[in-house]
């Protein structure tokens, strides 16, 4: 991409206070970003990879992967079709209070991520609303699974919708009303128009919701009890192990949770390029 | 024919369409939100209401309790402030010039978002304790950065540095050339353009971002905790003192605390929400 200030020389700044203000960035970048991101990959590494194997295929921390795994597998596909839903509401259709359902569904990334988790403690647990009703019937759903699932779910709501309003918005309705004119029912129409057409948008959301869903450290501490091995995500298992000072391996967790973190970095900044193609192409 | 009668008393709740299924969307939407967010909040307030008012100022605006607000919003506030004069500068770089390595600094602004709070906060600990690559310098100079409030402002500043960048980014790549050349040849200087010119045309973007990151940082809990020491009153977090009352199953003090915090969140919320939905309308005249 070319730089307007390239031939705009009234737009060029002095190439002193240029370099100036880019060293000053980097450095910052370097600082906050680089510096934790190197400093975790080195912790986990700097005994050499097999102390760094051992301390992943512990039986505890294997647990935790686990855990993590499925409690992403749940609440992703149930914030998939949550998320959909909300933006073909918002972004396809014009109804009273339609501002309030997009102010709720930011709601969750505002609420500190403790609160997320304590709502869940004070609706299930055993002083809870329902505590007692649950207690009766033997359901257990904080420091439990169901718990950790629903305050998974709570703070990775906003992200499918977030990312898909805008660009749904901006293609309009013309081509679903090309689609319903046509004869095609709802599912058509989503299936075949609407979802091919925010295609890319779609799956960054399902990758932030996914690296959100992962890496989330507050509510899920609040509901989980942190039973080692039982209800022990690997954000928790990182806690865990860096209270019991073994640096090895709270950062062996912490370097696959980074992994994690870069891939899906990576994979944003292919799918914003893809989409900028695609956009160019298109428009 | 109720349609007719709704449009000619002037009030839809629905404006008619050809896209189908908007009873079911609007239905799985309302009933996903009820269910996982509005439901479980209204259990926080009542609980949090369930108890005498005496209880719940105790609780809410015990001395303790007070120290870590003032510490939340505090120390949320200072590192918002450095986030928007770094997140502008960043921004302006990222946009205006062109140099090796800069769609990599430009993928790594995202990082605090992709990276799980917990990683954050071990590795920020990490490097600030005394014997860590920046706390040695710091305790050079006879500063303790880890296990002070000072940590806890490092870790809000580093979950806080993405908005700022990410709001003005756009508004800046789409302001018009013709405007500063304008002021150059009406014989501004290159600073006066940019502080007059520029500045005031990015500003309500950085201050959508300012919003938001400080609205983050106030909650924020995973990253600070590993890094703050914890101590009441010095560098206890208003949410890491509703997780204390919690362990000693102090449910109501939790709730009365997680009550002032929600209120904040809601007064935050509606603030960025406004100034989103401005700052949309002005990228949609531009």
């Amino acid at each position: 991409m070319r730089l307007a200030a390239d031939t705009r020389p009234a737009l060029r700044d002095p190439s002193g206070i240029a370099w100036l203000l880019i060293a000053a960035a980097l450095a910052w970048i370097l600082l906050l970003l680089v510096l934790p991101l190197a400093t975790v990959l080195w912790e986990a590494l700097h005994k050499g990879l097999p102390r760094f194997l051992e301390a992943v295929k512990e039986p505890d921390t294997l647990a935790s992967i686990r855990l993590t795994l499925l409690v992403a597998a749940i609440a992703v596909p149930v914030n998939l079709v949550l998320g959909v839903a909300m933006a073909w509401a918002i972004a396809k259709h014009e109804f009273r209070g339609r501002a309030m359902l997009t102010a709720l569904i930011d709601l969750p990334i505002s609420v500190s991520p403790v609160v997320s988790g304590l709502v869940f403690v004070l609706l299930f647990g055993a002083q809870g609303w329902l505590g007692p009703w649950l207690q009766e019937r033997d359901i257990k759903i904080i420091f439990a699974l169901p718990g950790m699932v629903l305050a998974t779910i709570f703070v990775t709501l906003p992200y499918v919708a977030r990312t898909l309003i805008p660009i749904m918005r901006r293609q309009g309705v013309d081509e679903e009303e090309a689609a319903a004119t046509l004869g095609a029912g709802a599912w058509t129409t989503l299936a075949r128009v609407s979802l091919p057409n925010a295609g890319l948008a779609l799956l960054y959301g399902v990758l932030l919701t996914n690296a959100r869903a992962m890496g989330e450290f507050g509510a899920v501490s609040v509901v989980s009890g942190s039973i080692r091995g039982e209800t022990n995500t690997m954000p928790l298992h990182v806690e865990i192990l860096h209270n019991e000072y073994d640096e090895v391996g709270a950062f062996s967790v912490a370097a696959l949770l980074a992994l994690l973190a870069v891939v899906t970095l990576v994979l944003k900044v292919w799918l914003e390029r893809r989409m900028q193609a695609r956009a160019g192409v298109g428009g | 024919m109720s349609a007719t009668a709704a449009s000619a008393s002037g009030w839809r709740f629905h404006r008619p369409t050809a896209v189908p299924a908007f009873g079911t969307a609007f239905g799985i939407a309302v009933a996903g939100l009820s269910a996982i967010v509005l439901i479980p909040i209204i259990a926080l307030v009542l609980k949090g209401a369930d108890q005498t008012w005496a209880s719940f100022a105790a609780a809410a605006f015990s001395p303790r309790a007070l120290a870590a607000y003032r510490l939340s919003f505090g120390a949320a506030f200072l590192a918002a402030l450095v986030n928007l004069v770094m997140g502008v500068l960043i921004a302006w770089v990222l946009v205006r010039y062109r140099f090796p390595g800069r769609r990599l600094a430009d993928a790594l602004i995202d990082l605090p978002f992709a990276l799980p709070t917990a990683v954050a906060g071990v590795a920020l600990a990490t490097i600030c304790a005394p014997n860590g690559s920046v706390g040695q310098v710091a305790a050079a100079f006879g500063i303790q950065l880890a296990f002070t409030p000072v940590g806890v402002f490092i870790a809000l500043v580093f979950i806080g540095l993405p908005f700022v960048v990410r709001t003005v980014q756009p508004v800046l790549a789409d302001l018009e050339p013709e405007v500063e050349e304008a002021a150059a040849l009406l014989g501004a200087s290159r600073w006066r353009t940019v502080t007059r010119v520029v500045l005031p045309a990015i500003a309500p973007a950085a201050m959508t971002g300012f919003t938001l990151a400080f609205a983050r940082a106030v909650g924020e809990y995973g990253s600070v905790i590993f890094i703050a020491g914890n101590k009441p009153m010095i560098s206890e977090i208003a949410p890491l003192l509703i997780v204390v009352q919690l362990e000693q199953y102090a449910y109501g003090a939790a709730a009365a605390i997680a009550c002032v915090m929600l209120a904040a969140s809601l007064v935050l919320l509606v603030i960025s929400a406004a100034m989103q939905r401005r700052l949309e309308r002005e990228g949609a005249d531009r």
